[in-house]
């Protein structure tokens, strides 16, 4: 066998942390990982946040991001140790034989300059092309990953292209300096599903026809699963599981990465409507103060009490804005909105206590959501003070009760939000909403900043607490699995209107709609040659018109 | 609890000044107009400095006398006494109201921002020692008036920074949260935003303080700050400006007291900062 291009041997990464009250120490983030990368073959690096694996991706060009250093092992990239090359060595080696591609195009890309410049900057700088040949490479390369115009479109900024765009502009980017290797840091995760797909197809597509190698680092499985040939699980620095993809999709063998396959694997029977709706939205037109722009246009929909309804959608489809309608922070231009067999006012200032009481709302980043000098307590006990004027022992009997119906236990009282991890912080969010005894809940996004594991753990608490205390919720979200695991209706939204409304049955089975079926085969699946066949599909059925 | 050798100097020099400034009566040697000796006698603490020059015997008092007589560490004490009250009287007031302007300002937005942003531009955009002349050439200048001119004229600058840093906390979830909850304007600004405005605010604080102590000496020195015969810091450099020109440094201590308690004041303010960063309740 060959020797591998990259080859890494107990790679140890550490940090220097700095405790406000105790002295400086380090610590180790990665302990000791091996694993080899064949030439032309794509290694999938998958793990919650924090497992290492973005350090780890970095490590492989001797780099070591905000602090951290690469402390002990071995990273052979081309038959040399880059970890014992002096700078000139490291220099010669990034942009030149292994590049990289963040997650965050849009923050990657400097403004002020054209794309052709930075895309064939790293190219020139390295002596690996002329100017002129690099852009001959940069256009065939745009032309590769499907940019619109390949000709021209190097002539333009980075805020003039859209966000899919510009993450292929920056594949572009990383290959034009013909790399042996190249490190994608979760390249689609900030990006819509439908994005997504294209993005993904040019990956794909660039990595097989230029036959470079590949580390694919990402938190979603059914993404890896699509380009990778090897993956390898991590968690907390150290690895877990190493196999082919095959095996890793179809075979795990250890329980974490079983618990990883099977993430989402809620199951819940959709709830036929009651009489009477808990809220109905009707004809609801809304647009923000000084555009001319409707973010809204007419939307009608209704949820039953102790039902969820889940709204879908794309980053722009006006989903977020509906929650904002519906609490009154934007008050619509027409429509009306009733709830609990009354009207509610536009505007969140005429509304009645218990309006506000009845209709609570959980945030999608629970970090900004809770006041970081108030401790849990607080944070619970307030809504009890102020809806229900609870004081002293009964507000704190009600507050234990409340932490343990969230399974955390009353230990939780006193600390502040910066001492709990992102799961528990949701669920204090979802506490505080509980204490004021509400009919709706409006759940904006409330798992998208969570880890998959922890996500799954936040739905299953909140169908839970449905049963208990018969809340209706209205979920906002665009991943369509979560919608399968809670809904009993679904909402798609586009464009500022509703797609396709109906039960969660009706809503996920053919005949579709254009949108609602381009999204719903967006959604990736954990199984080998999904990406194929869609684009196969795709294909087919524009072939047909 | 570990309070860092830096704090505990600081905090020393600060608790030592306002100690001497509190008790003055008790604490001064001589009275405060009090006519003790010559005209700038110098100083005991000089000779033993080995700065006196030969031949003199070792003087009587510590800081020797000013330009009439009278002994200058009373002078001093009582001097002290008058600027840092001033001083903190103003800073007080300043923060008072330039932060609950501020906090308004942001919290409302709208009109309400808007009239009193612009207000505050009007104010700023004469220069304040310039205001502060005029007024108070005008209006008798006792302690209450320089009080409230230095306090009011400062808050201009606070109401910017308290602005600044709420306009950024109003647009975070839980100020929204709150007020979906129904909280009224002083639940927001109390206590959603104040404990989380307050490191700034701290810290612009130690330095509003020393701009206080600066602006009142200023005043004194040119002769409509605080009016004889009471004395205070800047007030004991214009009496005695002019024994300079004859190598006698009663000018100097003033300024001496003004560095050491702005670099003190600063170290314990920075320590402050420190301690209210943590988002753990400072228990790390």
């Amino acid at each position: 066998m060959a020797t591998p291009l990259l080859s890494v041997r107990g790679l140890k990464i550490g940090a220097r942390v700095y405790p406000p009250d105790a002295k400086p120490h380090d610590i180790d983030i990665v302990h000791g990982v091996d694993f080899d990368v064949e030439a032309g073959k794509v290694l999938g690096l998958i793990g919650e946040s924090g497992a290492g694996k973005s350090t780890i991706g970095l490590a492989a060009m001797a780099y070591g991001r905000g602090g951290v250093k690469l402390t002990g092992g071995e990273v052979w990239v081309n038959g040399r140790d880059v970890l014992q090359s002096g700078t000139r060595d490291v220099r010669r080696l990034r942009g030149a034989e292994v590049t990289y591609v963040s997650q965050s195009a849009a923050a990657s890309f400097p403004p002020a300059k054209r794309l052709m410049e930075q895309v064939i900057e790293a190219a020139v700088l390295q002596g690996k092309f002329s100017k002129s040949d690099a852009e001959a490479r940069a256009i065939e390369l745009f032309r590769k990953v499907d940019l619109p115009e390949p000709e021209t479109i190097g002539n333009r900024f980075p805020h003039q292209v859209s966000g899919g765009q510009l993450q292929r502009c920056m594949t572009a980017l990383a290959l034009c300096p013909e790399p042996d290797l190249v490190v994608f840091d979760e390249p689609t995760t900030a990006l819509d599903v439908t994005t997504q797909i294209d993005v993904l197809k040019a990956i794909k597509e660039a990595i097989r026809d230029t036959g470079v190698a590949a580390l694919y680092i990402t938190h979603d499985l059914a993404v890896v699963a699509q380009v990778s040939d090897h993956i390898m699980v991590l968690r907390q620095g150290e690895m877990v599981e190493y196999g082919t993809t095959d095996q890793i999709i179809n075979a795990p063998v250890e329980d974490y990465t079983k618990a990883l396959v099977s993430v989402r694997s809620i199951e819940h029977v959709e709830k036929t409507p009651t009489e009477t709706p808990l809220l109905r939205v009707e004809g609801i037109t809304a647009r923000y103060k000084g555009t001319k722009f409707d973010v809204l246009k007419n939307i009608n929909v209704e949820l039953h009490p102790g039902q969820t309804l889940a709204v879908v959608g794309e980053s722009g489809s006006g989903k977020s804005t509906l929650a904002r309608v519906i609490t009154g922070l934007l008050p619509p231009s027409q429509g009306n909105i009733h709830f609990n067999g009354r009207d509610l006012s536009a505007a969140l200032k005429t509304r009645t206590r218990d309006d506000l009481r009845e209709l609570q709302m959980i945030y999608q980043m629970a970090d900004t959501a809770m006041n970081p000098r108030q401790t849990v307590g607080t944070i619970i006990g307030r809504p009890l003070e102020f809806y229900f004027g609870l004081k002293g022992a009964e507000k704190k009997k009600r507050i234990k009760e409340l932490l343990e119906e969230i399974e955390m236990g009353d230990g939780f009282i006193d600390r502040y939000p910066a001492e709990l991890s992102g799961g528990q912080k949701q669920r204090v969010c979802i506490a505080r909403a509980l204490a004021a005894k509400p009919k709706l809940i409006i759940c904006d996004e409330v798992t998208s900043a969570l880890d998959p594991l922890v996500a799954d753990g936040i739905l299953k608490l909140l169908l839970d607490l449905q049963k208990v205390e018969d809340v209706a919720y209205l979920f906002i979200t665009h991943d369509l699995a979560t919608v399968r695991a809670i809904a009993d209706s679904i909402a798609v939204m586009y464009q500022g209107e509703v797609a396709r409304y109906g039960g969660k049955t009706d809503v996920l089975s053919p005949p579709f709609d254009d949108y609602t079926d381009l999204l719903l085969s967006s959604v990736p699946e954990m199984r080998l040659g999904w990406l194929e066949e869609v684009i196969a599909n795709r294909k087919m059925a524009s072939g047909g018109n | 609890m570990r309070i860092p050798t830096a704090a505990l100097f600081g905090l020393f020099f600060t608790g030592l000044y306002f100690f001497i400034a509190i008790f003055a009566d008790y604490i001064a040697p001589y009275g405060l107009g009090e006519i003790v000796g010559d005209v700038w006698e110098p100083a005991r603490l000089g000779y033993f400095l080995g700065l006196t020059p030969d031949g003199y015997d070792e003087p009587q008092y510590w800081l020797g006398t000013d330009q009439i007589g009278r002994d200058l560490l009373t002078r001093m004490i009582y001097g002290g006494q008058t600027t840092i009250w001033i001083a903190t009287m103003a800073t007080i007031l300043s923060f008072s109201t330039g932060t609950i302007m501020g906090f308004v300002a942001a919290v409302n937005g709208g009109w309400i921002d808007q009239a009193l942003s612009r207000f505050i531009d009007l104010v700023m955009s004469i220069p304040s020692l310039i205001v502060a002349l005029v007024v108070l050439s005008v209006l008798d200048t006792t302690v209450t008036t320089l009080i409230l001119v230095m306090g009011l004229l400062d808050s201009t600058r606070v109401f910017r920074l308290a602005r600044a840093v709420a306009v950024d906390i109003t647009v975070m979830d839980y100020v929204e949260a709150a007020r979906l909850r129904g909280e009224k304007v002083a639940w927001i600004i109390f206590r959603e935003i104040l404990p989380n405005a307050l490191s700034p605010l701290v810290a612009e604080m130690g330095l509003r303080f020393i701009f206080m102590v600066l602006f009142i000496s200023t005043l004194s020195f040119l002769g409509i700050g605080v009016q004889p015969p009471a004395a205070d810091w800047g007030g004991i450099v214009k009496d005695n400006k002019d024994g300079i020109n004859f190598g006698i440094g009663a000018a100097l201590y003033p300024a001496v007291a003004i560095a050491t308690l702005a670099i003190s004041v600063n170290l314990v303010a920075d320590w402050i900062l420190n301690r209210t960063t943590s988002l753990k309740g400072g228990r790390g």
